[in-house]
């Protein structure tokens, strides 16, 4: 009998990730509390939250390297902690922090991990380029720089053609261009019809990568959905910022229905309201009172608003 | 079971030369304070009192073994103690490598530099041994095997409770070269005061170098079946208890 038989059937793609009231302490600490989600099939599906929050723990139950100790987890129809070998054949995992051996060079890496599986490898040598480590594939592992070391991790993660591929922090510590380049392998990841799950406490990260998050706090998961239906469900807030030496221009924005605030100095207005049409009745309302602009933009919230608002607290705290 | 034995043993290997002081402070170093120590002694005496000293006959080939052998296992506890630290032995475990594979693959490469180590020294030491001396390689060998299998386990109960990878060599240092010290590596057993004798009664270290010291004159296996059995037990009792408290994070 499992315990997924009372959960609702998956309507549209089937979850190859299942979680179900996972917990898990270390003495008296609870690092996770009945966490329970699904991830389907072919997406980009992130566990978001600041440091502490049970990130790693819950990647590392589903990886089968930590035992929970309640709830059940099925990855590919396999128990991670009494299947660990079949599953670790079948995914790929990098790991946050990680590290090698300080002298082993690039390609013995590759070659390693490539003979450690029991299925058919990919061509480490492709795999090499399509990272942009072919020239460093005599370097040994502590002369490459952070990027090329997860672009490392990445293609050991890659070696064994996985069918869900995990990735725990992956561009923690990266400068903003090699941070681009991993998220564009990450969607290359992605093409080629694999499942991603990933863990990040980079709101930007989330909210470019993923197809879907889970919002993880203390333990706890607060809410799940894709970045654009979190930012519409809790922020629904619009904000206008513009420019004008109109002099009683305050007073016809006041005047726009679900517009709840206009503050502003002598330079900038800031209109502040709610729902879809606000940027367009600011526009009309500019047109029908002849309203002369100087700058005009739109400020939409974000997922760090999101976590904001249901957290209390910036995800930076 | 053992897939990916061999080609990570290689790398270990690989990796342990590139270190700068990898090969030098382990396999050279010895042979060259052999050297110079056989040279030292070697001029004092004339050769027929070489052949009958029993320090340079017995004694001095069992201490550089021994003395390898620790220095090769404290290795071994610094080695994991690092990867746990470095996260490394995680990484590893996240793939369908067994953890026992990762273990025997460090022993294997320990055996072999310790092999290479003695093999280096035998040829050194070819010239203080006339010829005539009757030498036992391959029972002295075989017995420095099991030797270094029993003091290896002990390195990894070591290794299994170090809290970080600075303390891991003082830790086992502190801890392996006083075993030495009091299992008649040194001075004989009879010296000891009797607390003494009797802590050493119960050290593997005691019986690998009664055996050592038997398999090196020419002993027959069977003289020495107690110190067999108590090297077994040591083995035994100390993988079995690193099993329990081993930690790979």
């Amino acid at each position: 009998m499992s315990v997924f038989e009372t959960l609702p059937l998956p309507t549209t793609t089937h979850p190859v990730i299942r979680v179900s009231g996972v917990r898990k302490t270390y003495g008296t600490t609870v690092a996770v509390d009945d966490v329970s989600f699904d991830v389907n099939d072919g997406e980009i599906f992130g566990l978001i939250g600041p440091n502490g929050a049970g990130k790693t723990t819950t990647m590392e139950c589903i990886e089968g390297l930590r035992r929970p100790d309640r709830g059940a987890i099925s990855v590919l129809g396999m128990d991670p902690v009494r299947d660990v070998y079949q599953l670790q054949d079948r995914i790929g995992v990098q790991l946050q922090q990680a590290q090698l051996q300080k002298r082993i060079k690039v390609w013995e890496a590759v070659d390693l991990w490539a003979s450690l599986y029991k299925k058919k490898t990919v061509d480490a040598n492709r795999l090499l380029d399509q990272l942009g480590l072919t020239e460093k594939r005599n370097s040994w592992f502590m002369n490459l720089s952070g990027g090329q070391k997860q672009r490392l991790f990445i293609a050991l993660a890659l070696i064994n053609d996985p069918e869900v591929v995990f990735l725990d922090e992956l561009t923690t510590g990266l400068d903003p261009q090699a941070r681009r380049a991993i998220w564009d392998l990450v969607r290359g990841i992605r093409e080629r019809g694999k499942t991603v799950f990933l863990t990040t406490h980079l709101m930007e990260e989330a909210e470019r990568l993923c197809d879907r998050v889970a919002i993880i706090e203390h333990g706890r998961i607060i809410d799940i959905d894709s970045p654009e239906n979190l930012v519409k469900r809790h922020c629904p807030e619009r904000s206008v910022v513009l420019a004008t030496q109109h002099p009683s221009a305050a007073e016809h924005f006041r005047a726009i229905p679900h517009v709840q605030e206009v503050v502003g100095n002598e330079l900038h207005l800031t209109i502040r309201g709610c729902g879809d049409n606000l940027v367009t009745d600011v526009i009309r309302c500019l047109s029908a009172n002849q309203i002369a602009v100087s700058d005009f933009r739109t400020v939409l919230p974000n997922l760090e608003d999101v976590f904001l608002k249901l957290t209390g607290h910036s995800i930076r705290d | 079971m053992m897939r990916g034995l061999w080609k990570l043993t290689w790398i270990e290997i690989k990796v342990f030369l590139r270190e700068p002081m990898g090969a030098f402070g382990t396999i050279l170093f010895p042979v060259i304070i052999f050297l110079v120590v056989g040279r030292v002694v070697g001029r004092r005496m004339d050769p027929s009192a070489l052949a009958s000293s029993s320090f340079i006959r017995v004694g001095w080939p069992v201490i550089v073994s021994l003395i390898i052998v620790i220095s090769t296992v404290l290795s071994l506890v610094t080695i994991i103690s690092i990867y746990r630290e470095g996260g490394i032995l995680k990484r590893l475990r996240a793939t369908p490598l067994r953890p026992q594979t990762i273990l025997t693959a460090h022993v294997i490469v320990k055996l072999l530099l310790t092999a290479a180590t003695m093999v280096l020294l035998v040829l050194a030491g070819k010239r203080y041994y006339p010829t005539g001396v009757q030498l036992h390689f391959v029972s002295f060998t075989v017995a420095l095997v099991i030797s270094t299998c029993a003091i290896l386990s002990i390195g990894f109960l070591i290794a299994s409770m170090v809290p970080t990878a600075r303390f891991a060599q003082p830790i086992g240092a502190a801890i392996l070269y006083p075993m030495l010290t009091i299992s008649g590596l040194f001075f004989p057993l009879a010296v000891l005061p009797p607390f003494l004798r009797a802590v050493s009664r119960v050290l593997p270290t005691t019986y690998a170098v009664s055996l050592l010291d038997g398999m090196w004159v020419g002993d027959p296996w069977f003289a020495h079946v107690g110190d067999l059995a108590a090297l077994a037990i040591a083995f035994a009792v100390c993988i079995a208890l690193s099993a329990k408290v081993f930690r790979w994070e």
